[in-house]
């Protein structure tokens, strides 16, 4: 059985003329446990929409999303929120670390509403990607690079069954993007976390195991006006 | 619960000031109400005189509160004298424990200087089963210029045994009008403290009184002119007479209607039960207390209003981390307990801070009420608003931050991410 399976997902927004918008229509997907796929996509063609359906933070207007056989667009809002915190990591482009918690307790963040914060664990991440004098730093006290580490280090403290990655080195020096990419896959492989990344970066899509077209993915031929 | 404490420990940590502010104002309105009514409590306790150890006081015609105040408190101008014989059918009526007569008219730099029978050292008690006790000296011989002083009087005017002073005429000391009386009393005794006006007088015989210069006796002579012999009783007058029953049945029963004839009649008032007439006149000035009650409930309202603002204020610039929070797992009830919460600790903080606003103003206003009346309050006494107040801030707190918790449980998530 597949880790994550979709059918017929559509997700259409009304404009505000009235007009219905298809911005999804994934007739098919699948993503096996411990894999790597990466979605080549232009910019505005839908690929954080599909991410946020996958996650449960966007709700798709029809279709299935199947984790380990079970559709979890059926799951009330509060056991989807529960679901996710236990199997699913995602790193954002802007990284959104909490400005307000330190290094540490971004990562023990991760933890928190899933497995339940283990400090240790959150530390040994940290230090492994070269942030042991870091961790008692805010966000605005450490480099680009750092704070990547960090969204890095909190999507996969929890130990999710799958990495979700909206263009993870976007906001990256060249120099750090396939590094910071690196100890992504190395860490989703440790855990056996499958790692679904949406890039438009050819150094990303072209690291992972697996690439396919968004646009192939998604049929949709009526495109929203941004990464919505 | 840990990622609400850490959420909230955050909030309040990234937004300090605002906390601190909104700490203080909570801080205050908590600390205000519970003043108000310690006060308005301790205050009437302390004046109604629950535990005064007399019933009754004998004086001039006048108003029974003016009688009161004038003889319990020391305070206000005595309404004018009695005759002696008064004093003397009263002392001497049965069913009547004691009968302390006061003679007032001097000062001795504020302090009022009462001329009084021995009986006030054997007999009177200040409050009940309460008897003067004596921490140096002795009591004064009637015979002699001798006086017995207050605690407070040794402590603020420095006087010791043997110690030598003169008294000023006048209930008030006016370093211009005050005229100095020549003669010279003589420190005999110091009381131990009382914690009640009585602490602030000094005590003189009363014959003493009626014998000190340009005071004239009831003829209108001076007893000077009597050179050293014995005043006739029908010359002598008193200010005031304190009175104890033998039991409340004396004066509720027996002498009931003896105390309305009196009332009625011209010649003298009996104010009588004391702690009745107290309560008279403060639930007249019990309006002050109600306003300051409801000036108190508004600065409550205010304080959570200013909370809630507080809170709100920042729900814009916290959407993306609320956002973050639940793309990471958090429920909508999580982000929306912790809002409530964070409001919840901030009103917890200005009821912590409201205990030491109160503390203060009660040690202020006890400290200002005993420098000028001698009356003690007592600052440690629990008032039910000690509880209620601080749980209610923190209520009206937590209710408060409903709103923008609301707000921060409709967070669309999605679109504040992308």
């Amino acid at each position: 059985m597949p880790l994550l399976e979709i059918e017929a997902l559509t997700k259409v927004y009304r404009s505000p003329e009235g007009s219905d918008e298809v911005v999804l229509d994934v007739p098919s997907f699948t993503l096996e446990e411990g894999a790597e796929v990466a979605l080549a996509g232009t910019s505005g063609s839908g690929k954080t929409t599909f991410l946020n359906v996958i996650a449960g933070l966007a709700s798709p207007t029809t279709g299935r999303v199947l984790f380990e056989g079970t559709d979890v667009t059926q799951y009330s809002e509060s056991v989807r929120d529960q679901w996710r915190a236990r199997n699913l990591g995602y790193v954002f482009q802007t990284f959104h670390l909490l400005e307000g918690y330190t290094a540490l307790e971004n990562v023990l963040l991760g933890m928190m509403f899933g497995p339940g914060a283990d400090r240790r664990r959150a530390k040994e991440l940290l230090e492994r990607l070269g942030l042991e004098g870091r961790t008692g730093h805010r966000p605005s006290q450490l480099s680009v690079g750092q704070q990547q580490r960090v969204a890095l280090a909190r999507a996969l403290a929890g130990r999710p069954r799958l990495v979700l990655a909206d263009e993870p080195t976007g906001n990256l020096d060249p120099r750090f993007a396939l590094e910071a990419l690196g100890m992504l896959r190395e860490l989703c492989r440790e855990q056996g976390a499958a790692l679904l990344c949406v890039s438009h970066d050819p150094r990303v899509l072209d690291a992972l195991d697996a690439r396919l077209e968004f646009a192939d993915v998604n049929v949709a031929r009526s495109h929203a006006g941004g990464d919505a | 619960m840990r990622s609400i404490l850490l959420i909230v420990r955050r909030s309040l940590r990234t937004h300090a000031l605002s906390t601190a502010l909104t700490v203080l104002s909570a801080g205050l309105a908590s600390g205000l109400v519970m003043s108000v009514f310690n006060v308005s409590q301790q205050t009437t306790n302390a004046f109604t005189g629950g535990e005064i150890g007399y019933d009754a006081v004998l004086g001039a015609k006048g108003s029974p509160l003016q009688l009161v105040l004038n003889t319990v408190f020391h305070l206000e101008s005595s309404p004018g004298n009695i005759p002696w014989a008064m004093y003397q059918e009263w002392r001497d009526k049965p069913g009547v424990r004691y009968a302390i007569p006061y003679a007032v008219g001097d000062n001795y730099y504020g302090h009022r200087v009462v001329g009084t029978t021995e009986d006030i050292f054997d007999q009177f008690e200040y409050q009940k089963d309460r008897p003067f006790e004596f921490a140096r000296g002795r009591k004064f011989d009637e015979g002699y210029r001798e006086a017995v002083i207050g605690a407070s009087v040794a402590r603020k005017r420095g006087l010791a045994l043997n110690d030598k002073f003169q008294v000023f005429h006048g209930l008030d000391y006016s370093p211009v009008l005050s005229q100095l009386h020549p003669e010279v009393y003589s420190v005999v005794g110091v009381l131990e403290p009382t914690n009640t006006p009585a602490d602030e007088v000094i005590w003189i015989p009363i014959e003493g009184i009626f014998r000190m210069s340009g005071h004239l006796l009831a003829d209108g002579t001076e007893a000077t002119e009597l050179g050293g012999g014995e005043i006739p009783d029908e010359q002598k007058e008193v200010s005031s007479v304190m009175i104890k029953f033998t039991s409340p049945a004396v004066g509720m029963g027996r002498y009931a209607n003896t105390i309305t004839a009196i009332n009625r009649g011209d010649a003298a008032t009996i104010a009588y039960p004391i702690a009745q007439v107290m309560l008279g006149f403060l639930s007249k000035m019990g309006w002050i207390t109600k306003v300051l009650v409801y000036i108190a409930y508004l600065v409550v309202g205010v304080a959570s209003f200013g909370l809630l603002a507080s809170i709100y204020n920042t729900m814009n610039e916290r959407r993306r981390e609320f956002a973050v929070l639940r793309a990471l797992g958090a429920r909508r009830s999580t982000v929306f307990t912790a809002i409530v919460c964070e409001a919840a600790t901030i009103a917890f903080l200005g009821a912590l801070l409201g205990y030491a606003l109160y503390a203060i103003v009660m040690f202020v206003t006890a400290y200002f009420v005993r420098e000028e009346t001698g009356v003690h309050l007592d600052t440690l006494a629990y008032h039910p608003s000690l509880v209620w107040a601080p749980v209610a801030m923190v209520a009206l707190g937590a209710l408060a931050g409903i709103v923008p918790a609301r707000k921060a449980y409709a967070t669309d998530v999605a679109r504040t991410l992308s």
